[in-house]
């Protein structure tokens, strides 16, 4: 393993990280007049990362060639898959910005480059070979997170979305810290296949409360229960923009993160972690869709439903199995989707006067007077709730599949019950739309971007999506066969 | 008809045409629907045509390995058979049911049937257990938007009660699913059909499925979903609830329950019977006390099924035939009642009986077509209604002499309900002068109502018509459970043989 190999393996993340400074030092001298430049060049630098990414998982890339400095790195197909769901998020986070930010002439330099740095971390995220690696992608995404939630300096509800996210944030990765200090004090180590050397014959009490710690600040970052109350308020108070970007990639991150060290690092250890896993998501499941019930507002609708949707994705987890991994994953791709889509019709809901409409009772009989939105934002709900032919049924037909095939019947039983619950808000959200008498409160126009979005994720949702399940469950199996060769 | 894929294009005949008449305007939307759903009952009748009877078991059959984890598998046997051209059947009558009554959003309506037709051609046909399950929870997109949409007061109630119900249902089943095919490796339905399950598992898996198919049924008592989703359904709605997708729950007894889990069939059959007679008591004498027309063929339908239930778990061919022809007979009698309530509710927008009274002397050739349609919903002899009662009832009279003796008071008590209707609604006095001044059968109603009334009439009259295709299936069914059927309570006795009389004897020595 030498330095150029290394260096050559990292060349998406060296990628980001030049253009980053480049368009910091644009940014710099060309002021805000600059950003509509920047976006264009960060969306480059982000597609230009996308295609440097992806032979490795086309060609399924796994074991030691993949790794670089001598193990802290993976370039592995898992973190090639991960990445790129990452990269369409941001790069979708970036081509709908301007047409929100106009709005509060509050369109800045700094957006594009802050989204850029903060893939820029999660990618690093999914690819951690060490603890060290790991609490450095982590770090650089959530500060860069962070500052996105204030990005609207001057909206109140913007700056208490940013304070909430900074010192819930902070504590979490303080836990995080602390329990990886526990790990390293335990096993010597913080590489992932020395821990898991380390640990072959049994584990220490110790190394036990490092990973309990380590999951609780991971849970964090997934937004799962019951380290969950900081979504709904960072997702309605942060620019919709920003919210579709903390709704996406930062969950595919902190998955993909959670898989890494879970399966890799503690990965003969599952029965340790596995029933907190379990309880995680199933807490998740239930507390999501218990909370979502009385939203009135949509923005903490989809935080809700992201947690909800955390539980289903973390079942996969619980399972242990490299099925298990590949519906994770699986589920992951079609999130990201409906997110997507599911934001891009938040960002068309406008009123009159070009405001945002998110108080969910103004979409009364939406499907009369906006037949495209509604229709757009029915799909994504009935595929957040499962139902076939729509595709979101396939994730959570995936990851329950995994738990029965891994013998967790009791688990997808009750998982699957608890669906149910969360149907019921989705289907609020449909009814509003088209059973109740027009509101007539959204006229705005929308953004050509927007429209783009909405169109491409409803057709991956629709029942078209099932055309993909060969093609994306091939490459799901090969990620998740190549995190279960890291070491 | 080898090679030429007739069951997707059924499907793909409704589907593109629904798809379509989300663009269009209310005319062209119905004229699209009609021509689309008229196609489809024309490839219907071709299929029945094709359809070799005695042949092989699985016709028809048509295979692509499109996805992962399950396959494009179509293909079916006399049961399916039926129950589609059932489907095409009704579907024209529903269009022409909802051609003046749906007036705002008629596209959507229009679009929204069209996929229901699809996704019910897909459930009696999908021969991937995973496929079937989408098929099968797809349908209720569609009639959540009916229910919602184009309901009646407390539509909104309605709806919700039927998509939370059904969804519970059926995600467990669903769980069910992915272990069967986990132990089985295969998620081809007629080799889990054939599969032996461990009967400990059987138990598990056959509560599951269970679960999904009793609220669809519905049976008592996770029934009350339906008379609420009736009672705010449009016509048509209730007409294709009725007539359909009551049936997908029998389908699933038959097709899933029974073969595949023939041991804890039988262990659970008291179960079944119980819940059957309680059904058939219970919900008669609740339509016995009805005001409002839905509701009262609402509640008969539960009772009916009731019948449908007893025969499915009597473990003999009688029963088995039988509970198929109620299931047919009832989709097209209740599905008639519900377009006769939806005739004259046309007319003066009120479902309370109170409200008419004395029709035949205004409206005779309605009265004339609801009194068949009454009687075949009694089970008059010589109708639909009297062949498939009266072989489920024997069915289970051969093995549980008091499950037949409750349901057969069912039969008294649902000609006391209809009759009680039809004498509130059609005779007496013309007490109510708006009643008494609605017109009489136009020709598209009577373009609705004769092809109903035909079919009634014939399948009382030569039932063998409809049971021939499916004698074959369901012999195969009988022969696959009858070694499980459960110890009933009718102890049948071999006749002892007549003494040989002694002259006889005698004359024999000559």
């Amino acid at each position: 393993m030498d330095w150029s190999q290394s260096l050559r393996l990292i060349a998406p993340e060296e990628t980001l990280s030049i253009a980053g400074l480049i368009l910091l030092l644009v940014a710099a001298w060309g002021g805000d007049k600059a950003s509509r430049l920047i976006s264009i060049l960060s969306v480059a630098a982000l597609v230009a990362a996308g295609v440097m990414v992806s032979p490795a998982l086309c060609g399924g890339a796994m074991g030691p060639d993949t790794s670089a400095f001598f193990g802290q790195f993976h370039a592995d197909a898992f973190a090639s898959y991960a990445k790129i769901l990452i990269y369409i998020s941001a790069a979708a986070s970036l081509v709908i910005a301007p047409a929100f930010f106009e709005r509060f002439k509050a369109m800045r330099a700094e957006y594009p480059i802050l989204v850029l740095f903060a893939a820029l971390g999660m990618g690093i995220m999914v690819s951690a070979g060490d603890l060290l690696t790991l609490y450095i992608g982590l770090e650089m995404n959530s500060l860069a997170a962070y500052v996105l939630a204030a990005f609207l300096r001057n909206d109140g509800r913007s700056a208490e979305a940013g304070l909430k996210y900074f010192v819930l944030g902070a504590l979490a990765s303080g836990i995080l810290l602390f329990g990886m200090s526990l790990t390293y004090g335990f096993t010597g180590t913080t590489s992932f296949s020395g821990i898991n050397a380390a640990l072959a014959d049994g584990l220490s009490n110790g190394a036990l409360f490092g990973i309990v710690f380590m999951l609780a600040g991971l849970a964090f970052k997934v937004s799962a229960v019951p380290f969950h109350m900081w979504t709904p308020d960072v997702y309605e108070g942060a620019p919709t923009p920003v919210t579709m970007f903390f709704a996406t990639a930062p969950k595919v991150a902190g998955m993909g993160l959670m898989m890494r060290v879970l399966l890799d690092a503690f990965g003969d250890q599952a029965a340790a972690w596995q029933q907190i896993v379990l309880f995680l998501a199933l807490a998740s499941i239930v507390v999501g869709a218990l909370g979502a019930i009385g939203q009135t507002n949509i923005k903490r609708l989809m935080a809700y439903s992201s947690i909800n949707n955390a539980g289903f994705i973390l079942v996969g987890l619980a399972v242990a199995t490299p099925e298990g991994a590949s519906a994770m994953l699986f589920y992951l791709a079609i999130y990201v989707a409906m997110s997507l889509g599911g934001f891009a019709v938040i960002l068309m809901l406008k009123d009159e006067n070009g405001d945002y409409v998110e108080h969910i009772p103004s979409f009364a009989g939406l499907s009369r007077t906006r037949p495209g939105l509604a229709l757009g934002l029915a799909m994504v709900m009935f595929s957040l709730a499962g139902i076939p032919p729509l595709f979101g049924f396939w994730g959570k037909f995936l990851v329950f599949k995994a738990a029965v095939d891994g013998g967790m019947i009791a688990l997808a039983a009750l998982g699957f019950a608890a669906s149910v619950i969360g149907a019921f808000y989705y289907l609020k959200v449909v009814k509003i739309m088209y059973f109740d008498e027009p509101a007539d409160v959204v006229k705005g126009e929308s953004d050509v971007w927007h429209k783009l979005i909405l169109v491409i994720s409803c057709v991956v949702i629709s029942p078209l999506g099932f055309f993909l399940t060969k093609w994306l469950g091939g490459l799901t199996d090969t990620a998740a066969t190549a995190l279960f060769h890291a070491l | 008809m080898s090679g030429f894929p007739i069951l997707s294009v059924m499907m793909l005949v409704p589907l593109a045409a629904g798809l379509a008449c989300l663009f269009l305007d209310a005319k062209a939307a119905r004229n699209l629907a009609l021509v689309a759903t008229l196609i489809d009952f024309a490839l219907g009748v071709v299929l029945w045509l094709n359809f070799d009877v005695g042949g092989a078991q699985w016709q028809f059959t048509e295979r692509v390995e499109l996805f992962s984890g399950f396959s494009y598998a179509l293909g079916i046997d006399g049961i399916a058979l039926l129950l589609i051209v059932l489907t095409v059947f009704l579907m024209p009558i529903c269009i022409g049911a909802s051609w003046k009554s749906i007036d705002k959003r008629v596209g959507e309506y229009m679009g929204a049937f069209l996929i229901m037709e699809t996704l019910m051609i897909g459930v009696f046909c999908a021969q991937d257990i995973f496929l079937f399950y989408m098929f099968f929870e797809a349908g209720l997109i569609p009639m959540y938007l009916i229910i919602g949409i184009w309901g009646g007061q407390d539509r909104i109630y309605a709806a919700y009660k039927f998509f939370l119900y059904t969804l519970l249902g059926s995600v467990l089943m669903l769980v069910a699913m992915l272990y069967m095919v986990h132990v089985a490796g295969t998620t081809d339905v007629p080799t889990l059909m054939a599969y032996d399950f461990d009967p400990k598992v059987q138990t598990w898996l056959w509560l599951a499925f269970f679960a999904s198919f009793a609220v669809k049924m519905p049976m008592w008592p996770v029934h009350t979903w339906l008379p609420a989703a009736h009672v705010q359904a449009p016509t048509a709605g209730s007409v294709i609830l009725a007539g359909v997708l009551l049936k997908m729950g029998g389908y699933g007894f038959i097709r899933f329950s029974l073969p595949m889990f023939p041991e804890a069939s039988a262990q659970f059959a008291p179960l079944i019977w119980g819940l059957s007679m309680a059904a058939v008591v219970i919900t008669s004498l609740i339509a016995l006390v009805q005001d409002d027309m839905k509701k009262l063929i609402a509640y008969s339908s539960v009772a009916h099924m009731g019948i449908v239930t007893i025969g499915l778990f009597a473990f003999n061919t009688q029963g088995l035939e039988g509970s198929m022809m109620v299931m047919l007979s009832h989709g097209l009698v209740a599905g008639a009642l519900f377009l006769c309530v939806g005739i004259i509710y046309d007319r003066l927008h009120t479902r309370e009986i109170a409200r008419y009274g004395g029709l035949a002397i205004n409206m005779p050739r309605y009265a004339l077509f609801f009194l068949l349609f009454t009687m075949a919903s009694i089970g008059l002899p010589g109708t639909s209604g009297f062949v498939g009662e009266f072989l489920s009832l024997a069915g289970i009279y051969a093995i549980s002499t008091w499950t037949a003796l409750i349901c057969a008071t069912g039969i008294i008590l649902g000609a006391a309900y209809m009759l009680y209707l039809y004498r509130r609604v059609a005779f007496g006095d013309q007490k109510n002068a708006d009643a008494a001044a609605m017109l009489d059968l136009d020709a598209r109603e009577y373009l609705m109502v004769v092809p109903l009334a035909l079919a009634v009439l014939w399948m009382g009259i030569y039932p063998e018509s409809f049971i021939a295709p499916m004698r074959a299936d369901i012999a195969a069914l009988e022969a696959r459970i009858s070694a499980a059927a459960p110890e009933g309570d009718s102890k049948v006795t071999v006749g002892k043989e007549k003494p040989v009389h002694e002259h006889a004897a005698h004359e024999g020595a000559h």
